[in-house]
């Protein structure tokens, strides 16, 4: 049985560490501050729960599965929400710029 | 495995303080600082000192963040270049880290049971802790009642440096200290933006609480006052940033901050004055009650009281007068 749990685990952070690898690839290889986003955002999401479940699995039915839990819970309601006024910060900031540039054309 | 986790997060330390040096973007080594203080926490962690690493987490990655993000809105976004010569200060830096690289040679080695600060008074600590104040957090006893002065003085320090705050950047007029102009932001907050108010709504009750429990459970796990100050100053100061500051001060107005600054630091002093007046020192809770153990406790769950309110009083005071200069 704990075989299986070990096993089970290691899957789970061998997938999550792929994942955040591969976000973090991209944030380094992609051109743009969104496309870069992109990548950042939508692998950090399934990574962290791989990651987070395999720790729970080595865990057990204790209160540090609980507090995990609770981390993940955390970490899934913060993380999609500071993408989100990231993006939305530079597409103002972009606009704003664009707007400047037309005003210094005109 | 945790030599090698210590190595690599000292490491990344090192990097991001170079990065923090190179930058001319300002808000660039905000972000960079925030970065630093984490690692520096993670490190701490590693070393088992959770109190520490509890505190360098919610402080210097939390709310000093925050704090410099208000500064830069009152200050350019970028740093000056300066046309002076680099060598002075190069030569003075070499000198100062070949210093205190030659000084660890004398330092015992990481975790040696022997080292003199192993010996000095920490058995006494270990030893007596369970005997006298009968609390399995032994930092908090030693920072609430053997270290009682020293962490009075800290909160003094934190008391004069929102007061000196408040001489430079509120407006000077009692009762509108952090008055501004009103405009959207102030008076709307991010009303446009649904996300970001919906989560925060959703989680700074949960923050709060969270904060409540670092304050009140220090006894038993890491916490304490200082962090529970800057956790419950930051909760307030994200329902400040979504809903508007107008509305975050008539939730917790000018007059009940005042009152959470001056009196945590009066609190903790009164604590020690009552001590003197029922035959005891000063700060020497054990006569506060009639079993020196219970004293003890009570002592210290006041001071602590009194250490979270401060604390959380000061930074949000300095958030406000930041904020209220921000566009005035």
């Amino acid at each position: 049985m704990s075989l299986f749990l070990d096993l089970g685990s290691w899957v789970l952070f061998g997938i999550g560490s792929l994942l955040l690898f591969i976000g973090a690839l991209g944030v380094l290889r992609l051109p743009t501050l969104f496309t870069r986003m992109h990548a950042a955002s939508l692998t950090e999401s399934l990574g962290t729960i791989a990651v987070l479940t395999g720790i729970m699995l080595q865990a057990g039915l204790t209160l540090a599965t609980m507090k995990l839990l609770a981390i993940l819970l955390f970490l899934l309601l913060t993380s999609p929400t500071s993408s989100y006024a990231l993006a939305n910060a530079a597409l103002l900031a972009r606009n704003r710029d664009q707007t400047r540039e037309q005003a210094d054309r005109k | 495995m945790t030599i090698l986790l210590a190595v690599f997060l000292l490491t990344m330390l090192v990097i991001t303080a170079v990065a923090i040096v190179r930058t001319r973007d300002l808000f660039a080594a905000v972000m960079l600082l925030g970065i630093f203080s984490l690692l520096m926490a993670a490190n701490f962690f590693v070393l088992d000192a959770a109190d520490v690493a509890l505190t360098e987490a919610a402080v210097g990655a939390g709310i000093s963040t925050v704090l410099f993000l208000g500064a830069l809105a009152l200050t350019a976004a970028r740093e000056r270049e300066s046309g002076d010569s680099r060598w002075l200060p190069l030569v003075v830096v070499v000198i100062m880290a070949a210093t205190v690289v030659y000084a660890t040679f004398d330092k015992p080695a990481l975790g040696d049971p022997n080292a003199p600060v192993h010996q000095h008074v920490a058995p006494w600590y270990l030893s007596e802790t369970p005997r006298l104040i009968d609390i399995p957090n032994v930092v908090t006893a030693v920072l609430g009642s053997y270290r009682g002065y020293d962490t009075l003085g800290e909160v003094f320090v934190v008391f004069t440096a929102g007061i000196a705050v408040l001489f430079l950047l509120g407006s000077g007029r009692p009762g509108e200290l952090f008055s501004r102009p009103p405009d959207e932001l102030s008076t709307g907050g991010l009303k446009h933006h649904l996300i970001p108010r919906v989560v925060g709504k959703l989680l700074i009750p949960f923050i709060i609480l969270f904060g409540l429990y670092v304050q009140f459970h220090g006894e038993y796990g890491p916490g304490g006052g200082f962090q529970a100050g800057a956790i419950i100053a930051a909760g307030v100061i994200l329902y400040a940033l979504l809903e508007g500051e107008t509305r975050a001060l008539a939730a917790l107005p000018e007059s009940a901050l005042k009152v959470m600054v001056i009196g945590g630091a009066l609190l903790y002093t009164l604590v020690g004055v009552v001590c003197m007046l029922m035959g005891g020192n000063f700060l020497d809770y054990s006569v506060l009650s009639t079993n020196s153990v219970a004293g003890q406790q009570l002592g210290i769950i006041l001071i602590e009281a009194g250490v979270g309110l401060a604390v959380t009083g000061v930074l949000l005071s300095i958030f406000h007068a930041f904020a209220a200069r921000a566009t005035a």
